[in-house]
């Protein structure tokens, strides 16, 4: 009897067992099936773009400009770059010196109101920006459509990305390398600018590229600062509105000339192929990082 | 000794002044968000008031867009100069907005989560890293080449093939009931709202992924020692122990999808005035509709459309804002430096 009742359990608890299998291994294979949900949307775009690039791609697009809804992209591609260097330089400056005064000086209550909005910046949508950068900066400034004003308006936009990447890389540098400078009879300011900055320069730069990344790839905030012109972009900062790469594809991809649309995946191939360039160069720089912090 | 105590001064005045003008300068540039986020709001606000003083409350509650005749001169009611016959709603504007974010939000979540687990507790490293990049990549590509991919390529083929499928075999229950109807054509409503959760997983996957990694190594031991299958100890240990910072991924999710301009201005059919009926038609939010009509705002003369827009934008900057807010709160709880994520990368 006892023998039976043993036997039933052990059967009830073999197939509890075998249940609790099977849901495990489902779940398993349909998480493992969501990854499909990453890599296959990236491999699509890029090669769905790539394909309708390639069937029409003439190198004259990279050294003509364009002309109507024809001709090549040589002034969005260097507009593009002027915009992406110049929003760079600004940018750059203002927020790797926000981030270091947040690290070195930051611990008060003040810094850490400061803190919260950069954040609360960086969560503001960026046609809220754009539109915001028209009315002050094109309309009431009378900057007109212009160089200044879409830099001025992708700055703000991506200075709290270099502040909190830059902030991230100052303390991440290991105390121990302080106490050495200190140790050695350095300044502060010795300490600050041939120690910690020199280690902390690869994560300042992959808040950088990051950055760029982001400036290359905007569309909304643009639209209405930059504008857009089918010469090369000059330098002038105010009153010569530029061309830009994401311009070509928003206004190019539903006209009905064939021309036209090669124009817009061409630019939109451009636009791929710069992107996963700097996210690699940033992924380099990361391992370089990572050299560096006392975590890994 | 005298000469000693003078050059030791010397020194420290001087070690003062670097460190004053090193703090000062990074001082002013720490500064420059908060002015910045003023000046927005500030900048925002004046250019609506004259727009919240015409449209009323009403702009919360009905559905007409019509800017009105720009070919006659402007009348005035209640101080604020319009064209004749101008009237705007958001409301469609507002729904269209929660609709496809939550749409994307319900899409996203499962599979960020899911392919968080797998990349934590399944792939080996080399194979995580390249999940990785392409979390990264997927992060980085611009809105409007999801838009240019998504109105000509997923949009049609949703409609063709995808969606059909889904009508036909959504029950006929309340909620359910949405999916059922007319599938259009593939610009609409669910096409913006999976083209959304493709642009929002990388924010959710990569948060759930630095989460997950978090947890201590004892605390799911223990779960293994009761003899807890891999899913279970997921499920009971360390999915509880992250609950917080996921639902702030999440909700941080939520906020980007909110203000997305180019992907759903290409994607969502861009109507005006209504909401799509069902999962499917037409619809447009309120990024969309800024990008896409202030160009025409513009020839307004008495400037009450881009007012409007501009009202708008500042209902839109208020819901990103207070969504971004709770998600940062909720995340700080858990996760200490994780980077920056909510626009792009």
């Amino acid at each position: 009897m006892a023998a039976t009742v043993d036997h039933l359990s052990t059967n009830a608890s073999h197939r509890i067992a075998s249940v609790r299998r099977v849901k495990n291994a489902t779940v398993w294979i349909l998480a493992s099936a969501s990854l499909l949900a990453i890599v296959g949307p990236a491999i699509w775009i890029i090669v769905e773009v790539s394909k309708r690039l390639l069937r029409g791609w003439h190198w004259s697009v990279l050294t003509e400009v364009g002309s109507g809804l024809a001709g090549g992209l040589e002034n969005e591609i260097a507009g593009t770059v002027l915009i992406v260097l110049v929003v760079a330089l600004l940018a750059g400056t203002v927020g790797i010196l926000s981030g270091l005064y947040l690290a070195e000086y930051g611990n008060g209550p003040t810094s850490n109101i400061l803190r919260t909005a950069s954040e609360v910046l960086a969560g503001v949508p960026s046609i809220v920006l754009g539109y915001v950068g028209y009315v002050a900066l094109v309309v009431y400034f009378h900057w007109g459509y212009s160089l200044g004003a879409g830099v001025i308006v992708l700055t703000v936009m991506v200075v709290p990305y270099i502040a909190k990447t830059t902030e991230v890389s100052f303390r991440q540098v290991p105390t121990s390398y302080r106490e050495g400078g200190q140790a050695l009879g350095m300044t502060n300011g010795q300490i600050l600018s041939r120690i910690v900055l020199k280690s902390a320069a690869p994560g300042i730069a992959t808040g950088m590229i990051i950055a760029t990344a982001i400036a290359v790839g905007e569309t909304a905030p643009l639209l209405y600062t930059a504008g857009y012109s089918q010469s090369l972009p000059t330098l002038n900062l105010t009153h010569h509105p530029i061309g830009y790469l994401t311009y070509a594809v928003w206004t190019f991809y539903n006209q009905p000339s064939a021309a036209a649309q090669q124009l817009s995946f061409d630019a939109a191939g451009i636009l791929i192929f710069a992107v996963v360039a700097l996210i690699i160069i940033a992924r380099i720089l990361v391992s370089i990082t990572q050299r560096h912090s006392e975590f890994s | 000794m005298k000469v000693d105590i003078t050059l030791r001064d010397e020194g420290r005045t001087r070690m003062l002044r670097n460190l004053i003008t090193i703090k000062g300068i990074s001082r002013i540039a720490a500064f420059v968000p908060p002015a910045a986020l003023i000046f927005v709001t500030g900048v925002l606000f004046v250019e609506a008031l004259p727009a919240i003083k015409y449209n009323g409350l009403g702009f919360l509650t009905q559905s007409q867009w019509r800017p009105g005749n720009f070919y006659v001169n402007p009348v005035v009611t209640r101080g604020v100069a319009h064209p004749v016959g101008a009237s705007y709603g958001a409301l469609p504007l507002i729904v269209g907005t929660l609709e496809s974010s939550l749409l994307a939000l319900i899409i996203a979540v499962p599979v960020s989560i899911g392919a968080a687990l797998v990349i934590v507790e399944k792939l080996p490293k080399r194979m995580s890293d390249t999940i990785g990049l392409f979390l990264e990549i997927l992060a980085g590509i611009p809105s409007v080449i999801f838009g240019l991919w998504g109105t000509l390529v997923l949009g049609p083929i949703l409609a063709r093939d995808v969606f059909p499928f889904i009508s036909r075999i959504a029950p006929n229950v309340i909620g359910f009931r949405f999916f059922k109807g007319n599938v259009g054509h593939g610009e609409g409503l669910l096409t913006s709202g999976v083209v959304l959760a493709i642009m929002v997983i990388p924010i959710i996957a990569s948060t759930s992924r630095d989460l997950l990694r978090q947890v201590p190594r004892n605390t799911k031991e223990g779960g293994i020692a009761l003899g807890l299958t891999d899913w279970e100890n997921n499920k009971w240990v360390s999915l509880p122990w992250i609950r917080s910072g996921l639902i702030g991924a999440s909700v941080l999710g939520l906020a980007r999808a909110f203000g997305e301009t180019m992907a759903v201005a290409m994607t969502s059919g861009a109507v005006l005035g209504a909401t799509s009926p069902n999962a499917y038609l037409p619809m447009t939010t309120i990024a969309a509709t800024i990008v896409s009509q202030l160009d025409s705002a513009l020839t307004d003369a008495s400037g009450l459309a881009t007012r409007t827009l501009a009202e708008g934008a500042l209902i839109l900057a208020a819901i990103t804002l207070l969504t971004n807010l709770a998600a940062r709160l909720m995340v700080k709880k858990v996760s200490t430096t994780a980077l920056p994520v909510g626009r792009g990368i």
